[in-house]
């Protein structure tokens, strides 16, 4: 029953929020049925739209997989974003100072600084909860807008592509990376190795929380800090350890973002513009997978193609792809609030348990009372 | 020149536009308030602004009507706060979580109908600067408080009123009761949930008119993500604040003063990167929130855990 839960309240939360989707639909004058048809067939109708469903996958499973360690751990890591492009800044760093290293090295290093980079950007949020006791919602949030400051100021600067200076309108952006910090891609379609990279982390992290001791002192910090304490674990070291991992894994996806697809780094300005909101997808398909790595991976490659669903629905039926990211919202709201039928049932399976023992004890408080 | 910062003219008006950036935040942190103080802790303000506006902006723009635009702000925001209050004392769902979905909700939904409705942005008639008679004549005094429009002002007004209906009303203690101790609270026969909806329900209300202050009072216009993160400001103020009103408009001008700086030092053409400037307003919340940590203690001990009836 337990199993079945853990497929079926995702589920019956997307049916809910694709419903209601299915309203708002109704109200903008589309059609339903046609809306998500065209989805559907933009995202998975040729073997080219399947391969640019999983690269749209690849950095909502990164992040997603960090999200499960952080959120297993109890740290409520918003900052997906702003790891996503630290660490995607970190790798075009590398690349643009080894242009002439051999892809064997220049690839695992820039991914390896990618790592890194987003490591510290979530070890930071980490360390403000360990010391000043800072709520680590707010702080990452806050990290995120200054990740993107520093991203515009770099790409206005420091590391704009030299051909842009002399133009009268720069276009904020790095110059292309040299061609060994390509990732292989399967040609003729845009699918890349980091899908296949981010699947082995997945089986990693999976390994790391359920069959280690480190993954159990972080899930045990995650479900009773206060218990944790008492058992002996340091609290704020897992804390900081979980965040610090799950800000690794989305600067991770932001590595292999400008390696496998953009091959530079690029800004129009917004928040968003160069992470096309994967710090945040990446929460939805976590949480859609139970906040587990392994069922991060369905999940991932459900949203990537709604992402590339989005597209479609606005060519075939001219609704704009802002309506995925509000289907997300409600994926999140309806996911979360169906936890509320698990965790009665576990609470009436307690009950269950308990019973019998009370019953008895009260069959001999009455049976003492007797003259 | 940096200099160009001390000319009495350019204080005047960075201090003119600290107490007008100061609106939005004001409205939006003192419904969280409410909410934080009942014991819930509402993330999804960001999302709510959004939406609701975006309803006042588009009345505003096809309609002319400025108080319908803002009693729509007012009933929207009323009703996401309903639905998050629903999430959060009904379902008793992940608060942090929840409100993160509200946003991705309201950022999606906002934009969505704004690209349907509307397509580009459009400027649109807000509320007019009111001169307040005598005082608007005052010298500098008069410029930077007296010369705003009417939001302004009942931002400033409600700084009171809300420390007036927590600290002095049967309603405030009930809403301070059920976040202190919502087990005592509930023994006396209070609605713990009833308490916990009507302060969730009003602080989105707030927030919905924090947003209209927004596209129908200081920007008056609507683009995408309008709001650009003041909703979570707003939240990190209320901790910044330690839930005593007063403190929360002190935070609220601290940041406004310092995003009224940024913009003033752009316009100037002052030599600094404009996106190291942008990025003062997040690294001061963040100083902030690590000097707000010292008063923990003030925190509503309720604050975020769902109120389970004993048996």
């Amino acid at each position: 029953m337990k199993r079945f839960n853990f497929i079926f309240v995702p589920l019956l939360a997307g049916v809910l929020a694709l419903l209601i989707g299915a309203v708002i639909l109704l109200a903008l004058g589309a059609n339903p049925l046609d809306a998500y048809a065209a989805m559907l067939n933009g995202a998975f109708g040729s073997p080219n739209a399947i391969a640019d469903t999983l690269v749209k996958a690849t950095p909502l499973l990164f992040v997603g997989i960090g999200m499960c360690i952080a959120f297993r751990g109890d740290m409520i890591n918003i900052g997906g974003e702003g790891q996503f492009v630290i660490g995607a800044l970190s790798a075009t760093a590398v690349a643009l100072t080894f242009p002439n290293f051999p892809s064997l090295f220049l690839i695992p290093l820039a991914l390896v600084f990618g790592f890194i980079g987003g490591g510290f950007w979530g070890g930071i949020a980490g360390v403000l909860k360990a010391r000043w006791r800072v709520n680590e919602v707010l702080s990452t949030v806050m990290l995120n807008a200054i990740a993107v400051q520093i991203m515009n100021y770099l790409l206005q600067g420091p590391m704009l592509d030299p051909t842009e200076l002399d133009k009268s309108i720069r276009v904020p952006q790095t110059e292309r990376l040299s061609l060994a910090a390509d990732l292989p891609r399967w040609i003729p379609t845009r699918l890349h190795l980091g899908f296949a990279i981010a699947v082995g982390i997945a089986i990693l992290v999976y390994v790391l929380l359920w069959r280690t001791t480190i993954g159990y002192r972080i899930r045990a910090v995650g479900l009773n800090a206060l218990a944790s304490r008492y058992a002996g674990i340091n609290v704020s070291r897992y804390q900081i350890l979980a965040i610090t991992l799950s800000g690794a894994l989305a600067g991770l996806g932001g590595a292999v973002e400008v390696l496998g697809v953009n091959h530079r780094l690029f800004t129009d300005g917004s928040a968003t513009g160069f992470t096309g909101s994967a710090g945040f997808n990446g929460i939805v398909a976590a949480l859609f997978g139970g906040l587990h790595p392994l069922g991060t991976i369905p999940a991932s490659v459900l949203f990537g193609a709604l992402l590339v669903g989005a597209n479609q629905l606005q060519r075939t039926v001219q609704v704009p792809s802002a309506f995925v990211t509000t289907l997300d919202g409600l994926v999140v709201i309806f996911v979360v609030a169906s936890q509320i039928w698990s965790k009665r049932q576990t609470a009436r399976r307690a009950r269950a348990q308990v019973a019998p023992e009370e019953s008895l004890s009260v069959i001999k408080v009455k049976t003492d009372a007797l003259p | 020149m940096i200099t160009d910062l001390l000319a009495p003219a350019v204080l005047i008006g960075i201090c003119a536009s600290g107490i007008r950036f100061a609106t939005s935040y004001l409205y939006a942190a003192l419904g969280e308030t409410f909410g934080q103080v009942s014991g819930l802790l509402n993330l999804g303000v960001e999302g709510i602004m959004l939406v609701a506006a975006f309803a006042a902006y588009y009345v505003a723009l096809t309609n002319g009507n400025l108080a319908l635009a803002l009693t729509l702000a007012f009933i929207v925001g009323a009703a996401m706060g309903l639905a998050m209050a629903f999430i959060s004392v009904t379902l008793k769902a992940n608060q942090g979580i929840s409100g993160i979905g509200l946003y991705l909700f309201g950022l999606g939904l906002s934009d969505l109908l704004f690209r349907v409705t509307v397509g580009t942005p459009r400027s649109v008639n807000g509320f007019p600067s009111v001169d307040i008679p005598i005082l608007s004549n005052l010298p500098v005094l008069g410029e930077i408080f007296f010369q705003q429009n009417v939001l302004v002002y009942g931002a400033f007004a409600c700084v009171p009123l809300t420390w007036f209906i927590l600290n002095k009303t049967t309603l405030g203690l009930k809403i301070r009761a059920v976040g202190q101790t919502p087990e005592a609270a509930d023994s006396l026969g209070i609605s713990v949930a009833r308490v916990r909806y009507f302060a969730e329900t009003l602080g989105g209300a707030l927030a919905g008119v924090a947003g209209a202050s927004l596209s129908i009072g200081l920007l008056n216009v609507f683009q995408s993500n309008l709001t650009s993160g003041q909703g979570f400001i707003a939240v990190a103020l209320v901790y910044f604040g330690a839930w005593k009103p007063g403190r929360v408009m002190l935070g609220a001008l601290l940041f406004s003063m310092v995003n009224a700086l940024q913009l003033w030092i752009q316009t100037l053409g002052i030599p600094f990167p404009s996106e190291l400037a942008g990025m003062l307003p997040y690294l001061l919340t963040i100083v902030a929130l690590i000097f707000a940590a010292r008063q923990i203690v003030a925190q509503p001990t309720a604050l975020t855990k769902p109120f389970e009836r004993g048996e």
